[in-house]
């Protein structure tokens, strides 16, 4: 069965398919050979390369090295070197961003300089990345979608790093590299702003993560269950409909009275994924620097429910003098 | 072939169950059991897990009573010399009490603890030295802090529970590991015991607990102000102090704060009123009784920053949130563990 669909899972192997050169080509070109791995068949397309990097390419990986070295060897100082608690404690293990004294300025390479040096290297790398995503798009003909999607995160990513701390005036607002320590981070910020839940925009983006899930598995779902009328050249079917299309439109008018197209669905997803970080971005934004409460905001604009509380209500010790 | 898919699927499963086991081998065996504590919906609920209840009550099971003592008679400051805070009592209580501070404290090194035996009187021992400071500290608590002990009140055994050192003290910690020019990690990002192993600050006490501290980090107004709020920092500060009340007593965040505002006090419950006098309680006994016994101990009883032992929430409540269970011991004990007839 598997060999008559064309969403297949069978691994066909036939030459290596190089593709179209690139013409922008300078000192790095593409690389000449291909090889085939099994496993990545299992994922997409077994053949790996023919690899181009180019010039952004390969600054974008030395920068995105040098800042993956800057955090993992100050995390193996912080454990003396050893490499054994290095991999016990990984997850616990960070590099943290300046001390509020510091402000805006350069600190001591212990103080905090470390992190803003890795930072650095690694938007750097992220930027030079993006360009070269750009790029590459533009060099095979394409529109430039999957740049500025990645557009959308990158703005999240400067918000929480870069952005919000020059408007507070500190880079001790940013987030510090590391897993738990950035989770915690997290949980910090939403408890120190009040309640990140109240954010009106981390609500929308909470919106959208959960329904990009949601459109991600209803589109995948779709096409997968019509892949046996050829389903998945959706492309082809947007100009001429075939009856996948057909069945695949039925179900859902009569599932949920309402389909998408084979056109429309793509940008419904693009533009939920995109909104996702968009949103996010701004209601970080706003927080601290306009928002110092959620909460208290959100009772000022009846967004927060009252409910009842015990009887009688709890006051505040140090406001009623009574108490040492 | 065939085999070949066999032996790899058979270690894809091996594999995947490794990994399924490493995911929950931290948690805590179920059943637990949630009890609603505020209003339907708020998730405003207290979760206990009957399989520990036991190993609580246990942990927590009261000593006897020492026999009751002739009020009459001549006063132990009468009949025994260098007798500085109990010298009210008469010679029946005050060897009552004696006996019961030795159960307590050091049932199994005796008198001898805390006293020269060739000679009761002398001063010569730090425990003695130490041992007096506490029973002060134990009526301070008695009196002056019943807006966190109330009547239920504490004895030397709410702490010792039959140690000299109580098992849950607390010294101050560097707050830099690594050596030369590595990034400082500012007292985190290490697995912290005191903050539920997080990587959260590993002391938040000695900048919180050891003597009044900034401990409020939210917000105030719903809009900024000009006037600079606490950092991120501070917050993750407070965070692991709070972490360590969760677990020092045994509760949820849920048991003090309505989690959708940590900060307003219309909408905690009362036990929050009950912590924050803990909280300044705590503080007040580490400034005015433990630290200042830093130059009666000797070295090897001190931290690694040269600092006297002292308290948190843990050293008394011990994972629960009544300490002993809410027994008062006290009642037993008034007339020698409260304050002295003036």
């Amino acid at each position: 069965m598997d060999y008559q669909n064309i969403f297949t899972r069978v691994q066909v192997r036939g030459p290596a398919y190089a593709g179209v050169a690139p013409t922008d080509v300078g000192a790095f070109p593409r690389s000449k050979d291909s090889l085939f791995f099994y496993w990545a068949g299992k994922l997409g397309d077994a053949q790996i390369g023919p690899i181009y990097l180019g010039y952004t390419g390969i600054a974008s990986l030395v920068c995105g090295i040098i800042a993956f070295e800057i955090i993992g060897l100050n995390m193996l100082a912080s454990v003396n070197w050893d490499f054994v608690q290095f991999i016990r404690q990984l997850f616990w293990l960070g590099l943290e961003p300046p001390a509020p004294k510091y402000g805006l300025s350069i600190p001591p390479l212990a103080e905090g300089g470390w992190w803003l040096m890795a930072g650095m290297f690694l938007t750097a790398s992220i930027m030079l990345w993006w360009l070269r995503m750009y790029r590459r798009a533009r060099q095979l003909g394409m529109g430039t979608h999957v740049a500025w999607a990645f557009a959308a995160a990158i703005w999240l990513y400067l918000v929480l790093g870069f952005i919000r701390p020059i408007l507070m005036g500190s880079w001790s607002e940013a987030v510090p590299f590391g897993i738990f320590p950035h989770l915690d981070w997290t949980a910090a910020f939403s408890i120190r702003y009040g309640n990140l839940f109240y954010n009106p925009f981390h609500a929308l983006s909470i919106v959208f993560l959960y329904g990009s899930v949601l459109l991600f598995a209803m589109h995948a779902a779709t096409i997968l269950a019509v892949g046996r009328y050829g389903g998945e050249r959706e492309i082809e079917q947007i100009v001429d409909r075939g009856t996948a299309s057909e069945r695949a439109a039925l179900f859902w008018r009569w599932t949920m009275g309402f389909n998408a197209t084979m056109e429309s669905i793509h940008r419904w997803a693009w533009w939920f994924a995109v909104l996702c970080p968009l949103t996010g971005g701004i209601g970080i934004l706003l927080t601290g620097t306009v928002v110092d409460n959620w909460y208290l905001w959100a009772v000022n604009h009846g967004v927060a429910p009252a409910y009842p509380m015990p009887v009688p209500a709890v006051l505040d010790p140090a406001m009623t003098g009574g108490a040492r | 072939m065939s085999s070949l898919m066999f032996h790899a699927r058979k270690k894809a499963l091996l594999l995947g169950a490794l990994l399924a086991a490493g995911l929950v081998a931290g948690c805590e065996f179920p059943p637990q059991e949630s009890t609603q504590s505020g209003y339907r919906g708020t998730g405003m609920s207290q979760i206990t897990n009957k399989a520990k209840a036991e190993a609580i009550a246990f942990a927590n099971s009261i000593p006897e009573v020492q026999p009751e003592a002739d009020e009459t008679g001549p006063k132990a400051s009468e009949v025994y010399q260098n007798v500085k805070v109990l010298g009210h009592l008469s010679e029946g209580q005050f060897l009552r009490v004696m006996s019961a501070m030795t159960e307590w404290v050091a049932p199994e090194q005796g008198c001898a603890y805390c006293h020269n035996v060739e000679n009761m009187a002398d001063d010569s021992m730090y425990t003695k030295i130490v041992s007096r400071r506490m029973i002060e500290m134990t009526r301070t608590i008695n009196t002056t802090w019943k807006p966190h002990v109330a009547e239920t009140g504490v004895t030397c055994y709410t702490c010792h529970r039959g140690q000299p050192v109580p098992a849950n003290i607390w010294f101050s910690q560097k707050d830099h590991i690594a050596a030369g020019s590595a990034a400082d990690n500012k007292g985190h990002n290490t697995p912290a015991p005191n903050a539920s192993y997080s990587s959260l600050p590993r002391d938040a006490f000695t900048p919180l607990l050891a003597s009044a501290g900034q401990i409020r980090v939210i917000g105030k107004d719903a809009l900024s102000t000009d006037a600079p709020g606490e950092s991120i920092a501070t917050t993750e500060r407070t965070y692991s102090l709070m972490m360590h009340m969760s677990t020092g007593l045994g509760v949820n965040c849920t048991f003090c704060h309505n989690t959708r505002a940590f900060a307003e006090w219309d909408q905690s419950p009362p036990q929050r009123v009950t912590a924050w006098h803990g909280i300044r309680m705590v503080q007040g006994l580490n400034a005015t009784y433990l630290e200042p016994l830093k130059s009666t101990y000797p070295t090897a009883r001190l931290g690694p920053e040269g600092d006297a032992p002292k308290a948190n929430c843990a050293t008394c409540h011990q994972g629960v949130s009544k300490p002993l269970g809410g027994v008062s011991m006290l009642k037993d004990y008034i007339k020698e563990l409260s304050a002295p007839p003036r």
